[in-house]
């Protein structure tokens, strides 16, 4: 059987010069914290239309690790996982991937780090039209010219990991949005990635179909040496799968680092996100009477 | 005063930008043609959807058209003592003008507002930028087999739509109202000559590339301009689809018809 992964050329590793401890700067590696990173991050700006949704942010994303992203819902870390992938073009700043640079890349370099990549969206982005097996093996009919019999043996084996392998003939309507989201998974493995990018593996999910996946996560590490980039603001499910975490609010990286330096984070809005609390109510109390009472109330 | 020149260009500037997107689009699923995967059976799909499924209603509206032709053809020519002509008036009629404008009509209406749903909503489920993450072409994994099959069928549905009508006229023209069976098809196959048949199907093909070209670039970018993905989107998506194309294929009919007279 042809290995997929040995059609897509693999960069020479090479040393880092970014540090995750200092969000938005750079800084040469320490002896203790040297990783090899395969994604790099470099005062990355993102606009939609003329609005300004990220603001000068640096971060790396090293080899074999899991990477959280993490933070509230509008803090921009859905736009940078979508630069990550390719979909939306770097307008000011870097990204480069394993020393290239991302936003100069052609088409064919785009569509070759695609083949790279293994990619799961929120709702798993199944094909309604297809069944589970189909869904999966789409990208190994596209790229491959592997027999019919042994793109579907490989299907199976890919939904077998993720514990589908019996609804393999079922279609995307027949099944639950957690056995979608693993079954998304099945097909982002399918062509054996080096790097996976998981959009909020856990929102929507029971507890324990949720728990589930974040295992299926770190075997995917574990067993695979697989660099993991997942995006969610689960922090429970962050917190038991990150190696590395960045904590992103209003478009800017707030913290970045392991999880116990996330934790002992002393920036206020960190500790906010970290402790659950709401953000204090921003209702100002006098004009909402004076609008209600008018003058009325001035007279009084 | 600033703000409605400011808007006046922002809008004109969208327009531009629509209209170089729809240009792009075209290319890239022309282009789709020759690239992977394979469109044979994706093709054949298309084809059973936009022709097979589209012939009962083509067939129906062909059949009251070639009728309604015949009735009103009946009263007109009998004044002038010329009920001979019906067949040649509602062969020609057919032929020329409503046989590729009601079967690109009827397509739109079924099919294409189907395909503007559906890739409307690929694109919200986020299943359009899935391709592009596997490596896929979305053009020619999605639109161009839509293209291909829209090509092949509309021409046979306007075949089809000819006939059609024309059997309603000879019903109602000969059946019913009494016109000479032998003038009525003499009529019609003196009066129609080669240029009918190619100016009916130039139109056949032209409308079909209008239509999906109009459908799918509709549905594929769904939201993109608002920057917001919902079912809001994909059903405002739809109702351009099918109100556009079908002007296009009005517009587009006048267009070829004063080229090709």
């Amino acid at each position: 059987m042809e290995s997929t992964r040995a059609r897509v050329p693999i960069a020479a590793p090479r040393e880092s010069a970014l540090s995750h401890d200092r969000p938005g700067t750079l800084q040469r590696m320490t002896a203790e914290n040297i990783t090899e990173n395969i994604i790099e991050i470099r005062g990355l700006n993102s606009f939609y239309n003329s609005r300004q949704v990220i603001f000068d942010i640096s971060f790396a994303i090293p080899k074999h690790q899991i990477t959280v992203i993490m933070g509230v819902s509008g803090s921009g870390k859905t736009t940078v996982f979508r630069h990550l992938i390719g979909l939306k073009r770097t307008a000011a700043g870097q990204i480069t991937v394993d020393g290239q640079d991302l936003g100069s890349f052609s088409e064919t370099m785009l569509m070759q780090y695609r083949r790279k990549i293994g990619v799961l969206f929120q709702s798993g982005a199944l094909f309604n039209s297809l069944s589970l097996s189909g869904n999966i093996a789409i990208p190994l009919r596209v790229h491959t010219n592997l027999a019919f019999e042994t793109i579907r043996i490989m299907a199976l084996m890919k939904l077998n990991l993720v514990g589908l392998a019996e609804f393999c003939d079922y279609m995307p309507s027949q099944i639950s949005g957690g056995m979608k989201k693993r079954a998304g998974l099945a097909r982002a493995l399918i062509m054996d990635p080096e790097v996976l990018f998981v959009d909020e593996p856990s929102s929507g999910l029971d507890p324990i179909t949720a728990a589930g996946l974040d295992r299926l996560i770190l075997k995917l590490r574990e067993v695979y040496e697989m660099t993991i980039v997942v995006v969610t603001h689960e922090l429970e499910s962050a917190f038991k799968i990150a190696d590395r975490i960045v904590v992103m609010d209003n478009g800017r990286v707030m913290a970045a680092g392991r999880p116990k330096e996330i934790l002992a984070s002393k920036d206020p809005r960190v500790m906010q996100f970290l402790a659950r609390e709401a953000d204090p109510l921003k209702v100002h109390v006098d004009a909402y009477y004076d609008r209600l009472l008018g003058e009325a109330r001035r007279s009084i | 005063m600033v703000n409605p020149v400011r808007s006046l260009g922002a809008y004109s500037l969208r327009q531009v930008i629509s209209a170089g997107r729809l240009g792009v689009f075209f290319f890239c699923t022309i282009r789709g043609i020759i690239r992977p995967p394979g469109k044979f059976w994706p093709t054949v799909k298309q084809i059973q959807f936009i022709g097979t499924k589209s012939f009962a209603v083509i067939g129906f509206t062909a059949a009251f058209t070639g009728m309604v032709l015949a009735l009103q053809g009946y009263h007109t020519l009998t004044r002038f003592g010329s009920e001979g002509w019906l067949g040649s008036a509602v062969g020609l009629s057919l032929i020329r003008e409503l046989g590729p404008v009601l079967s690109a009509l009827m397509v739109t209406g079924r099919a294409g507002s189907a395909m503007a749903a559906e890739i409307g909503i690929m694109r919200i489920e986020e299943q359009i930028d899935a391709l592009e993450c596997m490596a896929i072409d979305p053009y020619s994994y999605l639109i161009t087999p839509r293209f291909i099959a829209s090509v092949i069928c509309l021409p046979l549905l306007t075949s089809f739509c000819d006939a059609l009508g024309i059997l309603g006229g000879y019903v109602i023209g000969v059946k019913l109202l009494g016109v000479n069976e032998g003038s009525f098809w003499d009529g019609l196959i003196s009066s129609i000559d080669w240029s009918d048949l190619y100016m009916g199907l130039v139109k056949s093909v032209c409308f079909s590339l209008l239509i999906v070209w109009v459908c799918t670039y509709k549905g594929f970018y769904a939201g993109v301009d608002e920057g917001s993905f919902g079912p809001e989107q994909v059903g405002r998506a739809t109702t351009e689809a099918v109100v556009i194309s079908s002007i296009a294929v009005l517009i587009g009919d006048y267009v070829i018809t004063s080229i090709l007279l």
